[in-house]
């Protein structure tokens, strides 16, 4: 176990050095020189000059490059040309937002996913087999900013339930929660849709299982034998689409924080693009690599806890 | 379940037809502004209504499904033409620094957030279709790579593959000429997912202003433009948005029909 978590700890590595570099050559090429963009069209050649050097973007890309890993490794992110303020607290602030988000979403997503799942696998083939089949094929088709759109529609503005967008802050939790509900709705609805069917066709592959006749030799009935032996069989890929999909949510709140006002991460990232924020987006950026890599780095650890079979495979 | 191929096959036929259509009829002139017609509700003159600059919604919706086609397919086609002989290659030298490389690079690829990506990309090329279709078109190669890998592999064990290299073919010209024919089922059930993906990116890239610029109409951005006028003219964001929902619910039914008609045991992956 110990030699596999090493493994994968170098291959995690090795990924996120090649990912860092990738993400640092791709902003490189970026046109756009971000000291004349800060200072106008009007600058002076030398005050341009001076604020590239205190930028310290005059220095070869190399050392850019490793000076840029270096700080990120000892968690300084640099320092936004813009805002003057440090990359980290920005992205901390943000990530206030972002992370309720899309925990919130996926939540709503398992919530809705594993009864509906269940309730399809266990009625394979009839009447309510078929509506929640039809009801997944919708929610993976309807655009998520879309589906944001009608619900601010339907619960904004015929109803007045909820506000159209912008957050109030956490000073009052039941109200950030409030604010977070129909982006996370909206966020949740595809996601919902493709756990649902994980779930279902990971429960019908499971029923066939010889344990599963066993299970019903033994007298248990079919929904019994389905809710004491099958739904925790059938975990195992639906926790792997649970670990994908956090990293999703993640990045797919980009759109919908355009949609409700947000100020998360993904409305940082457009700001930065359009202000030639060069180190903002790269951080960032890097910042949900690492989210993502490090799930999924987790979640094969997870799995070679639990089954030492994959230990030797790769 | 022959309802899913017919029913998906008319979705898509139809709006097919419409994109073809647009290029030679549409009812209206998209770019004709007029006013004094803006914001009208679905009539018998305008059967989706209007936009806010009084624009039929139904002819900016038939030259929109060009957009959304174009990018969407091109989109597929970088996919298959990259990902399908990487994947290929990559099985023809199973274990080998080749395929480990290959299969590393994709591990890669998957590893980003790819709407992230996409949206640096089309950021720092500067928005427009041709840049959301390298966006989008980029992460269907390690899709396809890794489908044809997979698929090839298990046919690389069997005896008519076998009795190909005891006639002396090459690694490639058995690839070419045993392995791709017997994996174009599969890849043609895949490339309707990603087709539909591809249609919901590009949607969402054009409505967050980094897909097709004005005066070219998209759905993403008729959504956008229709964001502020939600509570006074919803009609202007639920048509586009119908669209969207219908054409890649025609792609994903086509997809389901096409793989059990052709085989019901493929496996497709759904990212």
């Amino acid at each position: 176990m110990l030699a596999y978590a090493l493994k994968r700890l170098v291959i995690l590595a090795l990924s996120l050095a090649l990912a860092s570099l990738v993400i640092f050559l791709v902003v490189e090429v970026a046109p756009g020189d971000p000291a004349s963009y800060m200072l106008g069209i009007n600058a002076r050649p030398d005050t341009v000059a001076a604020l590239r050097a205190e930028l310290g973007l005059d220095l070869p890309r190399a050392e850019r490059y490793l000076a840029w890993v270096g700080g990120m490794v000892q968690g300084d992110f640099g320092t936004s040309y813009t805002y003057r303020a440090p990359v980290s607290q920005m992205v901390a602030e943000r990530i206030r937002v972002s992370l309720p988000l899309a925990l919130y979403a996926l939540t709503l997503s398992v919530v809705i996913a594993f009864p509906a799942g269940i309730f399809a696998a266990a009625r394979r083939g009839r009447a309510g087999d078929a509506g929640v089949i039809a009801a997944t094929q919708l929610g993976i088709a309807i655009p998520n900013f879309w589906f944001a759109m009608l619900l601010v529609l339907l619960f904004a503005i015929k109803l007045r339930w909820f506000s159209a967008g912008g957050f109030p802050g956490w000073d009052d939790p039941l109200m950030g929660l409030k604010a977070l509900t129909l982006p996370a709705v909206a966020l949740a609805l595809p996601q919902a849709a493709i756990l649902t069917r994980v779930m279902r066709s990971s429960l019908l592959d499971i029923l066939h299982e010889d344990f599963i006749r066993t299970a019903r030799a033994k007298g248990l009935t079919r929904r019994q034998a389905l809710w004491r032996h099958g739904v925790r069989n059938a975990m195992i890929p639906v926790l792997t689409i649970i670990g994908l999909q956090f990293s999703f949510l993640l990045a797919g709140a980009i759109i919908i924080e355009q949609v409700f006002f947000l100020p998360g991460l993904g409305r940082l990232i457009f700001q930065a693009i359009t202000q030639r924020d060069l180190i903002v987006v790269e951080s960032v950026v890097m910042l949900l690599v690492f989210a993502v890599i490090s799930v999924n780095f987790l979640t094969d650890l997870a799995y070679a806890a639990v089954d030492p079979r994959l230990r030797t495979s790769r | 379940m022959t309802r899913n191929l017919v029913l998906g096959g008319a979705l898509t036929a139809l709006f097919l037809a419409a994109a073809l259509l647009s290029y030679v009829w549409t009812p209206y002139d998209t770019e004709a502004m007029q006013i004094a017609n803006r914001l009208q509700t679905p009539s018998a003159a305008h059967w989706f209504g209007t936009d806010h600059f009084g624009r039929d919604i139904l002819s900016m919706i038939m030259v929109g499904a060009r957009t959304s086609i174009a990018v969407a397919l091109v989109a597929v086609g970088i996919g298959m033409g990259a990902g399908v002989p990487l994947g290929l290659a990559a099985a023809a030298r199973h274990g080998g620094w080749l395929d480990e490389a290959i299969m590393r690079m994709n591990d890669l690829v998957f590893a980003f957030p790819s709407l992230v990506i996409a949206i640096l990309i089309t950021a720092i090329l500067g928005p427009g279709a041709t840049n959301a279709i390298i966006a989008i078109g980029i992460f269907n190669i390690p899709v396809f790579a890794r489908l044809s890998r997979g698929a090839a592999l298990s046919l690389w064990k069997r005896e008519f593959i076998l009795a190909a290299r005891v006639a002396g073919k090459t690694a490639p010209r058995i690839s070419a000429e045993h392995i791709l024919p017997n994996i174009a089922n599969l890849l043609i059930v895949q490339g309707t997912i990603q087709f539909s993906l591809g249609i919901l990116a590009e949607a969402g890239l054009s409505y967050v202003g980094l897909g097709a610029q004005p005066p070219i109409p998209s759905w993403g951005r008729m959504l956008a433009d229709a964001q502020t006028m939600v509570a006074l003219a919803p009609h202007v964001a639920i048509m586009p948005g119908l669209a969207i929902v219908l054409m890649v619910l025609g792609l994903n039914l086509l997809g389901d029909g096409l793989r059990d008609r052709l085989d019901p045991r493929l496996r497709v992956v759904r990212a």
